[in-house]
């Protein structure tokens, strides 16, 4: 039988350490936070460009240096913290397998926090057509290469996609010797906001919209890409195609236990209070909704590391929570499940946090038992945060549903 | 920086081929695919000084690469034909030295599923030839017997038949095994070695290559997809015409093989064996391939309509695969000919021996198919030297069945977390006796950049681990990119 720990974090990302601390600062006695890298910081380790730390450290940060300030306030607070360390399978019954530079252990928490982040979506599960030659990466992979190796996979690629994500991308090409031939965009619409998508222009790099990848050419290395816009095709040379974005959760551990995942968002449900289908299991940060700020992850997972500690006190048995429905053109709602009972401990989410498929405009309600509790009329655009705050009726509902009326 | 530390020369693919080619060699084996790399292993152990020439940077870089991983009964082959025979003599060789190079053997079975009458109708002639083909144990299945052997297929199943003896392996650990093998028993491995021409002066071979000439006693074409090219340099001339046939893959999550326990099979049709869902020895599940014919011998591209077809027939057959991911998607070449038969020919007074159109079950029949060979050859010569002791030759486990590296200690750390891959293992394989000659000769041998994520966690370091050891690199340095 092995150690039984009070909780067990796994990933080490903004949303991790932050549940991690904030159960050390409620008093928790034995947290273990497990991350696989050799160092914390999850994906901010690779985002040389972005800044973090502003709201919880109140001073900036960039890429790496993040990182190594989560991993002190961690051994501040007095978590074990073990880096290294790679989760490879989650038990029903809180028990971790984990396999480390000494072996292979098993871990076991009386709550577990799952923070495993998310990861972008490659070219293969995007199903593009077309040769498979080298030089066709992801985001993360390019920072990654030119973060920890000072190394460029390629010179002059072809930049998939209009997301955040997508012009940090263009920017760590363009800084690293890259000239990036275009940038091109399936959605009419650039999916990041205005201005920030001035920033192809700006640097002179032609930014195509309505534009899509139907083939890729290259014999070992990318040698060019046809595009389709309205129907023309139109062959662009390049030596590398980035694919970026399109973020779905880290998700893998849940997937492969008996855990499971949501179809529509490929994230583990969560109830108001951060806690699984299997009440001994949490989840926070982006694992669940693919993606938010890194500040925002924070914010989750000292919220989530809370109703935790709060848990463990109580030790209330978890009921039978009711699923949250929604209909197209809804991605994905969080929390997607709501639990009744316990006034006493705050919820870790006051809001759901919905995204849609696309663009649509019309009128977004949610009903409890068939009353409608909340309404709104809008226009709504795809990857954008979409905030319903969680009424206080909800956790006593039998039936909580999102509708939507599109306008024809 | 790198962490190769020997054997530069086959990494980089800078050899020095006159001195790696010195001399006579007896055989000279053309195409490192699965059945050159299962000759070369043959004739070696015969006591051969054999040469394998390869066009490429490594082995399994041409039809080889990308398969079903199926380790074939034969059930369904035509009967009493060359190719069964051939199946059957490499299944039963695979099995039995399997054990000794330490190589998988997943038995999963496979149910041969009829989802209409039509369909239901064909099986008991598929079980009949099986019998005849010598395939012993096989057994009809109504629904309910086939939904308690698999729980996940589909309840539109007509009927099915089980044969209980059908295998998975590892397509790439198996040829690489046979491989090391005849090199440990001194056969040399010429890689970027295109054969340019050949010219037999009556008592042996004289090859021009792109690294140079070789000499060789006797000839064996088991060239693929450019067999009958290989035989016209050859100036033997064209016995047969190699007519490319795509087959597009799908690989499906890990988390679908909980549902995937058998190798399923349609009923075949006249032109394929047709569409199958199959667990991997890595503990994922395919779904492919198709059969598309076309001109180019090299270019097998994916094509997103067919993919999504694909992905619409896994569900189909396994509707909880509807929900599942999709890690990799991959397109083959088969070296089919204008004949559905094995073309295998022999030139005696030219000392010459082409094993041709071995297309679907060349992984079964490899060591079949090189035993044959041996036999052919003794047609017209003996090897004339002693058979060597067969060299230790056991291959690191890839597959889920067994412990992998992750599992002991002391392994550095984990490099490509999908997988589980090592940083341990990624520098065995580059520092192997047949090392990988480029990124995917690296991903056959470790699993590494193979996974979900395709490389977003571990890309960059593999970059770095293999920096300055192949012609065709991952990536330059930083600096270098900007000018």
């Amino acid at each position: 039988m092995s150690a039984l720990h009070d909780v067990i974090v796994v990933g080490g990302g903004p949303s991790g350490v932050a549940a991690a601390v904030e159960l050390r600062r409620r008093g928790v006695k034995d947290v273990v936070l497990l991350d696989r890298e050799s160092e914390l910081g999850g994906a901010t380790r690779h985002c040389s460009h972005s800044p973090f730390g502003m709201q919880e450290f109140h001073r900036v940060y960039l890429g790496a240096s993040y990182g190594r300030r989560l991993q002190q306030e961690a051994l501040a607070a007095g978590v074990d913290v073990r880096t290294s360390h790679s989760v490879v399978r989650l038990g029903d019954d809180g028990e971790l397998l984990v396999s480390s530079p000494q072996g292979v252990s098993s871990l076991r928490g009386r709550r577990i926090v799952t923070s495993t982040g998310a990861r972008e979506t490659p070219r293969s599960a995007r199903l593009v057509s077309g040769d498979r030659p080298l030089g066709i990466l992801t985001t993360g992979a390019l920072q990654s290469y030119v973060a920890f190796h000072g190394l460029m996979p390629f010179r002059r690629p072809l930049i998939v996609g209009s997301e955040l994500v997508s012009l940090s991308a263009l920017l760590t090409c363009v800084s690293h010797g890259a000239r990036p031939v275009a940038m091109v965009e399936a959605d009419a619409r650039a999916t990041a906001k205005a201005p920030l998508t001035w920033l192809p222009t700006v640097l002179g790099i032609p930014f195509h919209r309505s534009t899509e990848i139907v083939d890729i050419r290259g014999r070992q290395r990318v040698e060019s890409v046809t595009v389709r816009r309205a129907g023309v095709l139109r062959e662009i040379e390049c030596d590398g195609i980035l694919f970026t974005g399109r973020f779905t959760p880290e998700a893998s551990l849940h997937m492969l236990s008996d855990l499971g995942v949501a179809a529509g968002s490929g994230a583990p449900l969560v109830d108001q209070y951060g806690r699984l289908q299997n009440p001994l299991y949490f989840a926070a940060g982006n694992v669940l909704r693919a993606v938010e700020t890194g500040g925002w992850a924070f914010r989750e997972g000292r919220a989530v590391g809370s109703a935790v500690a709060d848990d463990l006190a109580r030790q209330a048995p978890a009921r039978q929570p009711v699923q949250v429905r929604f209909d197209a053109p809804l991605k994905l709602v969080v929390p997607g499940i709501i639990r009744s009972g316990d006034r006493m401990s705050a919820h870790a989410f006051r809001h759901f946090q919905l995204r849609m498929t696309r663009a649509a405009a019309g009128r977004l309600t949610l009903l409890l038992d068939g009353l409608p509790a909340w309404r709104q009329s809008g226009r709504w655009l795809p990857e954008r945060r979409i905030l319903v705050p969680i009424p206080t009726g909800a956790p006593e509902a039998r039936q909580i549903s999102f509708v939507f009326e599109e306008n024809t | 920086m790198t962490e190769c530390v020997v054997n530069n020369e086959a990494c980089t693919g800078a050899q020095q081929p006159a001195r790696a080619a010195e001399g006579r060699f007896d055989v000279a084996v053309i195409g490192a695919g699965v059945v050159g790399c299962a000759v070369a292993r043959r004739f070696a152990l015969a006591g051969a000084r054999v040469v394998l020439i390869e066009k490429g940077a490594d082995l399994l870089s041409g039809a080889s690469k990308a398969n079903s991983a199926i380790l074939h009964t034969g059930f369904d082959a035509p009967p009493d034909s060359l190719e069964h025979a051939l199946v059957q003599a490499g299944r039963e060789e695979y099995l039995q030295i399997a054990g000794e190079l330490n190589l998988p053997l997943v038995q999963t079975g496979a149910l041969v599923c009829a989802w209409d009458a039509p369909q239901a109708d064909k099986l008991a002639a598929i079980e009949a030839q099986g019998r005849r083909n010598g395939v012993q144990r096989l057994r009809m299945l109504d629904p309910k017997e086939a939904r308690h052997a698999m729980p996940h297929l589909s309840d539109r199943l007509v009927q099915a038949l089980e044969v209980v003896d059908e295998h998975v392996i590892d397509p790439w650990s198996a040829p690489l095994a046979y491989l090391t093998q005849a090199v440990a028993l001194g056969a040399v491995f010429l890689r970027h070695a295109e054969l340019v021409r050949g010219e037999f002066d009556g008592t042996a071979w004289h090859l021009q290559t792109a690294a140079g000439r070789v000499e060789a006693r006797s000839v064996v074409n088991a060239a693929g997809l450019f067999g009958d090219l290989v035989d016209e340099r050859l100036g033997l001339g064209r016995s047969f015409q190699i007519r490319p046939r795509k087959g597009q893959f799908v690989v499906l999550d890990k988390a679908a093989s909980r549902y995937v326990p058998r190798i399923v099979l349609p009923v075949p049709t006249e032109i394929t064996k047709g569409i199958v869902v199959c667990p991997t020895a890595f503990g994922n599940v395919l779904v492919g391939p198709t059969a598309e014919e076309q001109e180019d011998r090299d270019r097998a591209t994916v094509e997103q309509a067919t993919l999504e077809m694909l992905l619409r027939k896994a569900a189909e057959i396994v509707p909880a695969l509807a929900a599942i991911p999709v890690t990799a998607v991959y397109a083959g070449l088969r070296p089919a000919t204008e004949d559905k038969a094995y073309r295998v020919f022999v030139r005696a007074e030219q000392r010459a021996i082409t094993l041709g159109g071995i297309r679907s079950t060349g992984l079964s029949a490899a060591l079949g198919l090189a035993r044959h060979a041996l036999h052919l050859h003794a047609g017209f010569d003996g090897i004339g030297r002693a058979a060597p002791a067969v060299p230790m030759v056991r291959m690191p486990n890839l597959a889920e069945c067994r412990p992998r590296d992750w599992q002991a200690p002391d392994h550095g750390e984990i490099v490509c977390h999908c997988e589980l891959v090592t940083r341990r293992e990624i520098v065995a394989a580059l520092n192997s006796p047949v090392p990988p000659g480029d990124f995917g000769g690296l991903r056959r041998r470790t699993r590494a950049g193979m996974g979900r994520c395709q490389g977003f966690y571990c890309n960059a370091r593999l970059a770095d681990m293999t920096q300055d050891l192949w012609p065709v690199p991952l990536a330059v340095k930083a600096a270098e990119a900007a000018r």
